[in-house]
């Protein structure tokens, strides 16, 4: 995905949209995203008033409410600071979607590209503006990548973990079979095509299984919780673990420099 | 308002912009893939072709009558159809090649016969295309369309010095546009199919085998 | 032998076909090899993505002039047809292309019609509307000959016979065609059709075919094939009719060849096909083979509804390849018959609507999960997951104003989804409200609902953490305060 990076100097804030999945069901990710910032010297601001990116609104056909929870998320990034968004879908809703939405309207239109152009997925920031190297302090493990669809098609999420990855020497990557498939979450689709929904969430749990890693990794709060629960419903103790956390657990936490604390 | 004008009604009807014709983005793009040498095109489309199932023989100009009497004898072919106007045609007529069968009348005098009592069919071609291993065919009063299909051997004659790059190399320096027979064909290979559990057999229904000679300058 | 005409599904009939085949571990098994197979062929096709990229493009370019001219490319069409002594007919609906079809049947007195592939065809029901006046249409694609002879209908636009395995179709041979016995050999079946077709295309009185595309310019209709039946069907016998979109023209020639090596590319993994035929009028004075009559059946058929919206027009940049469904993981699971439609999968998704009404397939444009595979593929960059969510509003709304409604508008309309989106917007532009609702949901967590619907079948239900990103951060905010 090609896109332009911001010119000068490394940023010293960021602000962090946290996404309405990781805040209520995976916070510790969250958390994690917030401290591997930090450790890069970056000053994390989290907006009190964020609430979600609208995504479950726009992908079922309620532009209108996705428009009126989009809106109350444009007014909540007023420095020209890049937005660091740990979930790989919601972070494509902003930044392609966006502008879609508020496209009759030349004023919110001007606001939403401003902030699309604005928005990072976590990975691609640390990678590709943060320019992390790590060094690995964990002991060596085997895990598998999986991306969620969006994250793939609209943000190129898979190469910048795949990159990150590859700077930890004791982290295997192993490749599942049918790796760019769904993993069949797709938002509501869960709920209203449950049939279909739960064969392709079986598969992917199998296909992620089958490569023997250790875990499996995603950097998507949706396709964790579907893949996740799915393998929990088998009693299987396979698990996925957020990308953000892992990154943080195999290089040391805050071991290497202290972070400066966030601010609201 | 008959189902003509109200369909070009409701078309008229929607928002039109005006878009740019595409004829300057197909030419760049054309001239921006690789060719492959003058030299090097009847090679390529000999291996192509070949991955497409035929049989290519390679022959001198002057020798491919005798090439196709020792391929009808090889493949114990009965009945030959050919076409007896044309320049090849007169050729055979001459050659005093066994079973040949001229196709000289139209199709409803000897339906049966074209479909069940005829082994093999030969025809010339207007050229072939190297990148894709493809023969054009022109069919017309001389040398009918079904020749090329019905008969469960088809051999055609390809002049190696026709052979162009690109389909579209064909259809524009040959001027496809300003005169288009009934039926211009591309036969790229004998008829197959994959519709049974995608596992690929050939003669769905037309030729199963197609033997193409290549024609070539003449031997040293 | 006739097929039944295509029943509306309504939304609950479409649940419970796709749950009866997922639950079916062979019939998975069965296609996903099969859409592997055609993934991995495509693949091999396309080894530069920058090539590929720009043939897209070139492909995107020419569709859309060509549908930006499209009123005028048919009359440019329709007149250089009739010069090349084509007749052509305009059909709205599937009702009107049925009758001029049998109008040209009877004006022959034609018993047999001899059918190359075509999905317009199917779309109007042409098989069923021959069998009801007492014409034997048979279709000679040799997919189609299977599904025909199964008494079925084709579940892939490009493979029609693509759910059945090699032992399905022996049998079925076995059964239904007369001398032949059971074997599984591939070359042996394919014979047994050869030798089927091959006296029906001797006596067959029509032959129809479908058009690939359309040239204004020469008055040409381009047929692509790999199996020599729609050459039997457009050759041999003497009335050729050829059945269309009206989509599908073209200005000129050349604007076929970059669309014609995607799609044989796209479908198949094929760098071309066996037979492409450029066909420009029936037989000519002093031919000795060819139809003496041939006609062009033009049809609507929705697509003018389509036409209607800039967003939607999209959808007819389709050249019909399938590589949508190919790589679509929702058909993987449930194959072509639980669409309920002519076209099924992506493509399916978003004609469907135009063509059936949103009130029989508004189930349709939510069978996905919008990954965004289908767009991907597509050899002419149809947008295909934007047009899904813009017929999911659609189908859940009033037409907007100034907007003509589809047909069918709003009929996916439940006041339970409705409430929950003016629900989810209520609670989501208003942060304190929300902050509330996260400060409820995590302290009492304990009275989620282990039954979540649709969730809990086959996962644990969701609950929410005990504490919510908030809570951490403002938790640290307090020990940092501490330790300062």
């Amino acid at each position: 995905m090609q896109r332009n990076l911001p010119a000068g100097p490394r940023p010293k804030d960021v602000y962090f949209f946290a996404t309405c999945l990781v805040d209520l069901f995976c916070p510790e990710a969250g958390m994690d995203a917030i401290q591997l910032l930090e450790r890069e010297g970056i000053t994390v601001h989290f907006p009190e008033n964020q609430t979600c990116c609208g995504q479950p609104a726009y992908t079922s056909g309620y532009a209108d409410e996705a428009r009126a929870v989009a809106k109350a998320q444009l007014d909540l990034f007023p420095e020209n600071w890049p937005v660091v968004v740990p979930s790989g879908s919601c972070a494509g809703m902003m930044r392609h979607h966006y502008p879609k939405l508020f496209a009759e309207d030349p004023m919110l239109k001007a606001k939403a590209e401003n902030l699309a152009e604005r928005v990072f997925e976590l990975s691609e920031f640390l990678l590709k503006v943060l320019n992390v190297k790590w060094k690995d302090s964990g002991k060596p493990t085997k895990v598998t990548l999986h991306t969620s669809c969006s994250a793939r098609r609209e943000m190129g999420t898979h190469l910048h973990a795949r990159e990150l990855l590859a700077q930890l020497d004791g982290v295997e990557v192993l490749q599942q079979s049918h790796e760019s498939e769904c993993c069949g979450f797709g938002g509501t689709f869960s709920v209203r095509q449950p049939a279909i929904s739960g064969a392709m969430a079986s598969d992917k749990a199998d296909a992620l299984k089958e490569t023997g890693a250790d875990a499996f990794l995603s950097a998507d709060g949706g396709c964790l919780m579907n893949i996740n629960g799915t393998l929990e419903k088998r009693r299987d103790s396979f698990r996925g673990q957020h990308l953000a956390s892992f990154l943080w657990e195999r290089t040391g936490g805050s071991g290497g420099k202290n972070g400066k604390g966030e601010k609201a | 308002m008959s189902a003509r004008d109200k369909i070009l009604a409701k078309l008229r009807a929607a928002p039109a912009q005006p878009l740019a014709s595409p004829d300057a983005s197909i030419t760049t793009h054309y001239a921006s893939l690789p060719r492959t040498a003058k030299d090097k095109l009847a090679q390529e489309f000999a291996e192509k072709i070949t991955a497409w199932h035929a049989e290519v023989h390679t022959v001198p100009r002057s020798q491919w009558v005798d090439k196709a009497r020792t391929i009808v004898a090889d493949k114990g072919i009965a009945t030959l159809l050919y076409a007896p106007a044309t320049a090849h045609g007169k050729e055979l007529a001459a050659s005093g090649i066994a079973g040949l069968k001229a196709y000289d009348q139209p199709i409803e005098a000897w339906k049966q016969e074209m479909f069940d009592g005829i082994d093999a069919a030969i025809t010339g071609t207007r050229g072939a295309i190297a990148e894709t291993g493809t023969m054009i065919l022109w069919p017309d009063a001389d040398e009918p369309r079904l020749m090329s299909l019905v008969p469960p051997i088809h051999i055609a004659l390809v002049d190696a010095d026709a052979i162009l790059p690109t389909l579209y190399d064909a259809i524009t320096t040959q001027g496809w546009s300003k005169g288009l027979p009934t039926n211009a064909l591309l036969v790229t290979g004998p008829s197959k199919t994959a519709d049974i559990q995608q596992t690929l057999a050939y003669g769905a229904h037309g030729p199963k085998e197609l033997i193409v000679l290549l024609l070539t300058g003449e031997a040293q | 032998m006739t097929t039944q005409p295509m029943q509306f599904v309504p939304g609950s009939e479409f649940k419970r076909r796709a749950a009866e085949v997922v639950a079916n571990p062979f019939l998975r098994k069965s296609f996903r090899g099969a859409m592997d197979f055609l993934i991995a062929k495509r693949a091999a096709q396309f080894p530069d993505p920058e090539l590929l990229e720009r043939q897209r493009t070139l492909a995107e370019e020419i569709r859309r002039y060509s549908l930006s001219r499209l009123p005028a490319l048919l009359e440019q069409l329709e007149a250089n047809l009739v010069k090349n002594g084509v007749k052509v007919h305009w059909a709205e609906n599937p009702d009107e292309a049925n009758a001029i079809i049998l109008g040209i049947c009877r004006q022959h007195d034609a018993r047999l019609m001899v059918k190359g592939k075509s999905m317009v065809s199917e779309e109007v029901e042409l098989n069923h509307a021959m069998d009801a006046a007492g014409i034997e249409a048979l279709e000679s694609d040799m997919g189609e000959y299977i599904v025909q002879l199964a008494g079925e209908k084709p579940s892939h636009i490009i493979m029609p016979a693509i759910h059945k395995t090699k032992q399905d179709i022996a049998k079925l041979f076995a059964e239904k065609v007369p001398g032949v016995s059971y074997t599984e050999d591939v070359d042996a079946l394919i014979q047994v059709g050869r030798d089927v077709l091959r006296k029906k295309f001797m006596d067959a009185d029509i032959g129809l075919s479908g058009v690939n595309f359309a040239v204004a310019e020469t008055g040409s209709l381009c047929l692509v094939e790999n199996e020599g039946n729609g050459r039997m069907c457009t050759t041999v016998p003497n009335v050729h009719i050829a059945i269309t979109g009206i989509e599908k023209v073209v200005e000129k020639l050349e604007h076929v060849v970059p669309l014609y090596g995607l799609l044989t590319r796209s479908a198949t993994g094929q760098a071309i096909t066996t037979y492409f035929n450029v066909i420009t009028g029936p037989r000519r004075e002093g031919e000795k083979d060819g139809p003496r009559e041939m006609h062009l059946v033009l049809v609507d058929n929705g697509r003018t509804q389509a036409y209607a919206d800039e967003q939607l027009r999209q959808t007819l940049q389709c050249i019909r390849c399938g590589a949508c469904m190919n790589h679509c993981p929702v058909y993987t699971r449930i194959g072509g018959h639980a669409y309920g439609t002519t076209y099924p999968g992506p493509i399916g998704e978003i004609i469907s609507p135009h063509m059936m009404g949103l009130a029989a397939t508004h189930v349709l444009p939510g069978a996905s999960t919008l990954c965004g595979a289908c767009g991907e593929v597509c050899p002419v960059k149809i947008p295909i997951p934007d047009l899904l969510i813009r017929l999911r509003e659609e189908a859940t709304h009033e037409a907007k104003p100034g907007h003509a409604p589809l047909v069918g508008q709003g009929a996916g309309k439940t006041t339970f989804a409705s409430l929950a989106f003016k629900g989810f917007a209520f609670l989501y532009s208003r942060p304190a409200l929300y902050r509330l609702f996260a400060w409820g949901a995590t302290r009492f967590r304990f009275l989620t609902p282990s039954n979540q619907a649709g969730w809990t079948a086959t996962r644990t239900p969701l609950k929410p953490a005990a504490k919510s990103l908030r809570d951490l951060l403002a938790e640290r905010r307090i020990d940092e305060r501490k330790s300062c």
